[in-house]
């Protein structure tokens, strides 16, 4: 049985003592209307990615909060070396340059009004460039397993991934939890009909009460819509794949967690403190999901399914794994970790645990995963309500 | 004799088919622990994936599965039947 602390690591060390298992400069929109200069800039100087999105304007409250948290977090992540951000206007750029900034990493604020595209465009090319030089003198390090912070989600869950690819990342969690490692799991509406179980691993009242709040409060949110879930959850997908209730797609879903406790509830796109596993506020839908969890630090995602989700992150390397003979010989090219054998009972979980950590090292040192070689670089931000 | 069925849990009411099974075959059920659960005769098609009733389930029981209540039979459940949607719907949410 691997035990995780036997894995070489290697990584970019930040300032901030976090480390990296990918060096990307990003161009980061702060709003909408800020992505053609974003994508200008990306699209002149090699090594740059621009990280467009659709939100951004006239939002309020928490809704603008989660914003500035998820596009801050993204720049902040471990994975990206240096970061451009470009807004239309000075005050709400400069709030996102100032927190990035805070991991030490190098990072320039430009806005578009009073300058125009183009010469935005011009400005921010220069500063683009001599990042990537920067980021491309860095060299990897090892590091130990203690400084990983990585997520999980599953997607097109079937009857399948509660019985394999779930379990496995379960297997792999509890290895990791008893190395000092980070994790993150969310899912806040599709842990319907297992929440007794998470409430039974929060460490404190205070977790179990704040975990408590946030599922009631977005069980209240559907409901307060005047609809239940009974349309979307289980999705079509999942009941083609065999699971007829929300109860048993959430009893598939917490296998992903293992035995491990939970340390804190977090708001979404938030860092967690300290090592093991903690629960994130968050949407059910892979690209959100996904998004927040790079926000809050995880530089890599185990993503297991089971009809096939093909979800990338352009940040966030996203490990898939799947236990479904049939994905396996239809989707091929989107799978990382193959756990059919469990299926079969050639494998057990501690088996399919191995294959799934020696995945994660090799992706970690740098191995493409399905989702990078495929160009899936999903980014999308969670919208709380609507605009003003 | 091969196993077509795999379970969480022993006592589990359903289990998983692991390959598309037909009508009128007779497999075998495993946890996931490898422990024998007994045989079971098909009464209908059942695709891989999808869950197949290992004891008779009458109409408004629980049906379990992970060693626990998963939804509600909304009509009686014969062994060897199908079970999906069309016999089982969820506790949580209004039906």
């Amino acid at each position: 049985m691997i035990n995780p602390k036997n894995l070489k690591l290697t990584g970019y060390k930040r300032d901030n003592g976090t480390y990296g298992i990918r060096n990307h400069v990003v161009i980061l929109p702060v709003d909408d209307i800020s992505n053609a200069a974003a994508n200008g800039v990306a699209a002149l100087i090699k090594g740059t990615m621009a990280l467009p999105h659709a939100y951004g304007r006239l939002q309020f409250g928490e809704d603008l909060e989660l914003t500035f948290r998820t596009l801050a977090g993204t720049g902040r992540n471990a994975n990206v070396a240096a970061c451009i951000v470009i807004g239309i206007e000075p005050v709400w750029t400069e709030r996102i340059v100032k927190e990035i900034r805070k991991t030490g990493k190098p990072v320039a604020g430009f806005t578009i009004e009073r300058t125009g595209d183009l010469q935005t465009i011009a400005n921010a090319a220069r500063k683009a460039q001599e990042f990537v030089q920067y980021a491309t003198e860095l060299q990897r390090v090892p590091f130990p397993i203690n400084k990983l912070v990585m997520s999980t989600k599953c997607g097109e869950s079937d009857t399948t991934t509660g019985l394999s690819s779930c379990p496995t990342v379960g297997r792999v969690f509890e290895r990791l939890e008893r190395c000092g490692a980070t994790m993150i799991f969310g899912e806040t509406s599709e842990l319907t009909g297992g929440e007794d179980i998470i409430q039974s691993r929060c460490v404190t009242p205070k977790v179990l009460a704040k975990f408590n709040y946030m599922f009631e409060d977005y069980t209240n949110l559907i409901k307060s819509q005047g609809v239940d879930l009974l349309g979307s959850q289980p999705t079509e997908g999942n009941i083609r794949g065999g699971l007829t209730t929300i109860e048993e797609k959430a009893m598939g879903n917490i296998q992903k967690i293992g035995r491990c406790k939970v340390q804190s509830a977090l708001e979404p796109a938030l860092e967690p403190k300290g090592p093991g596993l903690h629960f994130m506020d968050s949407s059910s839908a892979a690209a959100e999901m996904i998004t927040l969890c790079g926000a809050g630090g995880s530089v890599v995602h185990y993503f297991p399914t089971g009809q096939g989700n093909v979800i990338g992150n352009p940040i966030v390397p996203v490990i898939k794994l799947t236990g479904n003979p049939l994905t396996v010989k239809t989707m091929r090219e989107h799978v990382d970790v193959d756990v059919t054998g469990i299926l079969r009972m050639e494998m057990n979980l501690d088996q399919a645990a191995d294959h799934a950590l020696e995945v994660l090292q090799s992706t970690i040192n740098g191995r493409f995963t399905a989702a990078e070689a495929l160009r899936h670089d999903e980014f999308v931000l969670t919208k709380l309500y609507r605009s003003a | 004799m091969k196993h077509g069925v795999l379970l969480h849990e022993s006592h589990d009411d359903v289990g998983v088919a692991v390959e598309d099974l037909k009508k009128g075959s007779t497999v075998g059920a495993l946890t996931l622990e490898g422990k024998a659960a007994g045989k079971v005769t098909l009464l209908h098609n059942v695709p891989l994936g999808h869950k197949v009733a290992l004891r008779d389930i009458a109409k408004d029981k629980p049906v379990i599965k992970y060693g626990r209540p998963v939804g509600k039979a909304v009509a009686d459940i014969k062994r060897g039947a199908h079970v999906h949607t069309h016999n089982v719907k969820t506790l949580r949410w209004s039906v």
